[in-house]
């Protein structure tokens, strides 16, 4: 990075607000903030090859198998919203970042910190609907841990899970592998898990019917993988939504993404909630929902594949991969001009008015 | 989804387009007031359809982006009182004040709440009776009956521990400030549709009158706005200067007579400063005396802060037209989304936030030079 600090570029301004000093809670959104920590923190603490891939998982060799790794913290308040909870989640999210690298889950830890005076009834609920959201799945959660903060120090529960899958085919599944003119597909509506959990915060006067889309995708990668496909690359819509996905791929590619505004389904109920609240669904988080870069030959048997197996709405062809300019993603909008998609900065926040 | 999507109706904005582009044969300057036309001429791209002729000027409507920093470390400072809740809507959360912003404040113990409604702000209240809630009412015309039905729902009912920060202003005296410049550039106005549900058109006749600008009420959708741009450059070729209401549907010529009322009751006019433009002559409200209890700036001392000279940003010159948001020098280096040095790049509205995450085009031009 070469910005200018803003002392250096601007000796007059006083708000020197550039780098944070402290931790905001925009710097767990999964936008630029959270990608600011992981480069100037993380990435530069922990150096190696695997991290350096930026990937879902890990992609990791040992006694001859190829393995996936990856983990994933759960703070979700409320702990239950229509169609999910903190417990189905932390199942489903470590799940599809393994199914993302291409790789069968297998075995899942469960990490729970738990603040004093939690209600054991609710954690028996959390822990029975991870129980079924594993079987799901197909994963065995094969190790845990348990701790106790004190009343006040937590926020009644989180849910760290981690996970080991298996990678049964040649196929590099990674930014890196994708190519111009692939065509990118995504796999269901967008937009529920986020506005779900929006509708449901105490302190929006809003309701609304719609169910939170948290589901496993591994029947739909297996599919993909069973036909013997040529996926180039994978990523499951989560925080940020699809726009910082496509973002996210289209940097670490360096090549650029096209998409059709038209193309990308959304429902009318979270299209009219998004409207309400002055959101965009390409923003609103997702749960069970991925995009799938393949080559333009393969696009309609991937399309129909996907539609048999993946969970929500109809799959659709969403765009295609553009030489450049590099890691840049344009949306043609509805009325036909362009405009580029960046990614989500810090936590979406709603508009006045 | 109905009642949208006809206003989005690709076909039909080409050829609105294309009747401007005929009818046009002059060079026209034309301001839309609302950040919320901003935000949509930027997102659709409809600039791109107009003739190289007409020049779209983003004007001042976007609420966070007027808060002058001395309310907004107002705030910051109750926010960080022990006994305070502060209740926000949530894009202001992240505009700087002259030190820090409330999310920051959020960060180091502040009690800071995004609420959508200020009555919500009010159960807050009731359900906190031994805290102080302050809401900080921010907005134009639109947002002023909401805040005002705060305070009156908090005096009806006993609550006691409720008060609001305003930071409340008026569309009609700023674009009289804007049209009084000795540089300014703007020929005609697309009114702000949602101001004008509440307030009506009585106020803008003379405004037409005074300075030769046609005024066009103009909704937000993109069929709106090219009919509010067709019919503000028909009046600007046929050389007249009158008010026309494009956003019939939503616009009575007396307003919403009933929440006119309900901020009449609450609500007094008061000079105010802008931040970017600097104080306008009784471009705001403030709470009447007789209600001095909800005001937080009464209730808690806060001293009356001089208005402040604006920083690096240069906002003024882009509300007023002057500039364009790329033309900043901090533009898209020092000054982006996630760390804003001013209004206009915080909020979804804020022109500089718009050409930011909608113009990533102009930003790599810009930044590359």
């Amino acid at each position: 990075m070469t910005a200018l600090t803003p002392s250096a570029a601007l000796s007059s301004c006083p708000m020197p607000l550039a780098h944070r000093t402290e931790i905001t809670v925009g710097h767990g959104g999964g936008g630029k903030l959270t990608q600011d920590l992981i480069d100037r923190i993380f990435r530069p603490a922990f150096a190696n090859a695997s991290l350096d891939a930026q990937h879902d998982g890990a992609v990791l060799t040992a006694g001859g198998a190829k393995l996936a790794f990856t983990t994933d913290s759960h703070v979700v308040s409320p702990l239950f919203f229509p169609g999910s909870d903190i417990g189905k989640i932390a199942v489903n999210g470590t799940v599809n970042d393994l199914c993302m690298c291409g790789a069968r889950p297998l075995w899942l830890s469960a990490g729970f910190i738990l603040e004093e005076g939690f209600p054991i009834a609710t954690l028996e609920r959390v822990v029975l609907s991870m129980r079924d959201a594993a079987k799901a799945a197909g994963v065995a959660i094969v190790t845990g841990d348990t701790k106790v903060v004190e009343r006040g120090k937590g926020d009644g529960l989180y849910v760290t899970t981690a996970g080991v899958g298996v990678i049964e085919h040649g196929l590099t599944i990674a930014p890196t592998s994708i190519r111009v003119s692939d065509v990118v597909i995504v796999s269901g509506d967008i937009g529920r898990h986020g506005m779900a959990i929006m509708a449901t915060r105490a302190n929006l006067s809003f309701e609304s019917d719609i169910e939170s889309d948290c589901a496993p995708l591994v029947a739909p990668v297996q599919a993909l993988l069973a036909a013997g496909l040529d996926i180039h690359c994978m990523r499951d819509l989560t925080r940020g939504g699809l726009a910082t996905a496509l973002v996210e791929l289209a940097e670490s590619s360096n090549l650029s993404i096209g998409i059709e505004e038209t193309a990308v389904p959304v429902t009318e109920l979270v299209r009219g909630a998004c409207e309400i609240l002055g959101l965009e669904p390409m923003y609103v988080a997702n749960e069970g929902r991925f995009v799938c870069f393949v080559p333009e030959a393969q696009s309609r048997r991937a399309l129909a594949m996907i539609a048999e197996t993946a969970p929500g709405g109809p799959p659709a062809i969403i765009g295609r991969v553009r030489p450049g300019p590099a890691g840049q993603v344009t949306l043609r909008s509805v009325i036909g001009a362009e405009r580029i998609l960046d990614r989500m900065s810090g936590e979406q926040l709603p508009r006045i008015c | 989804m109905k009642y949208v999507d006809e206003y989005r109706d690709a076909a039909l904005v080409h050829q609105i387009a294309a009747a401007i582009a005929r009818m046009t044969t002059r060079p026209w300057t034309i301001m839309e007031i609302c950040g919320g036309q901003t935000h949509a001429i930027v997102k659709f791209g409809l600039d791109e359809l107009l003739p190289k002729k007409i020049t779209l000027v983003h004007g001042p409507g976007c609420p966070v982006c007027v808060t002058p920093s001395e309310i907004i470390d107002h705030a910051i400072e109750l926010a960080l009182r022990p006994n305070v809740v502060l209740c926000s809507f949530g894009d202001m959360l992240r505009v700087p004040g002259t030190g820090i912003d409330l999310l920051t404040a959020k960060a180091r113990g502040g009690d800071v709440r995004i609420v959508y409604s200020p009555l919500d702000a009010v159960t807050v209240a009731k359900e906190n009776p031994t805290k102080e809630i302050v809401f900080f009412a921010v907005g134009f015309e639109t947002t002023a009956p909401a805040n005002a039905m705060s305070v009156q729902r908090a005096q009806r009912e006993g609550v006691r521990n409720f008060s609001i920060l305003t930071s409340h202003v008026l569309v009609p005296p700023a674009m009289r400030a804007l049209l009084s410049a000795p540089d300014n550039l703007v020929q005609g106005f697309l009114a702000a549709g949602h101001v004008c549900t509440i307030m009506g058109l009585g106020e803008y006749g003379p405004i037409a009158k005074e300075h030769r600008a046609p005024i066009i009420v103009t909704g937000f959708e993109p069929v709106d706005i090219l009919e509010g741009l067709f019919r503000c450059v028909k009046q600007l070729e046929e050389g007249r200067a009158e008010v026309e209401n494009a956003y019939a549907r939503a616009v009575k010529f007396e307003g919403n007579i009933h929440a006119r009322k309900i901020v009449e009751q609450v609500f007094t006019i008061a000079d105010r400063n802008w931040r970017g433009l600097g104080v306008i002559p009784r471009s705001g409200l403030e709470v009447r005396p007789e209600l001095a209890n909800f005001d937080a700036r009464k209730r808690f001392r806060l001293s009356n802060a001089a208005a402040r000279p604006d920083e690096i940003c240069i906002s003024g010159e882009i509300m007023r037209g002057v500039k364009k948001p790329h033309q900043c020098p901090a533009f898209g280096r020092a000054c982006k989304p996630e760390h804003p040095l001013g209004a206009p790049m915080v909020s979804g509205e804020g022109a500089c936030a718009a050409y930011y995450r909608y113009r990533s085009r102009v930003v790599a031009e810009s930044v590359a030079v």
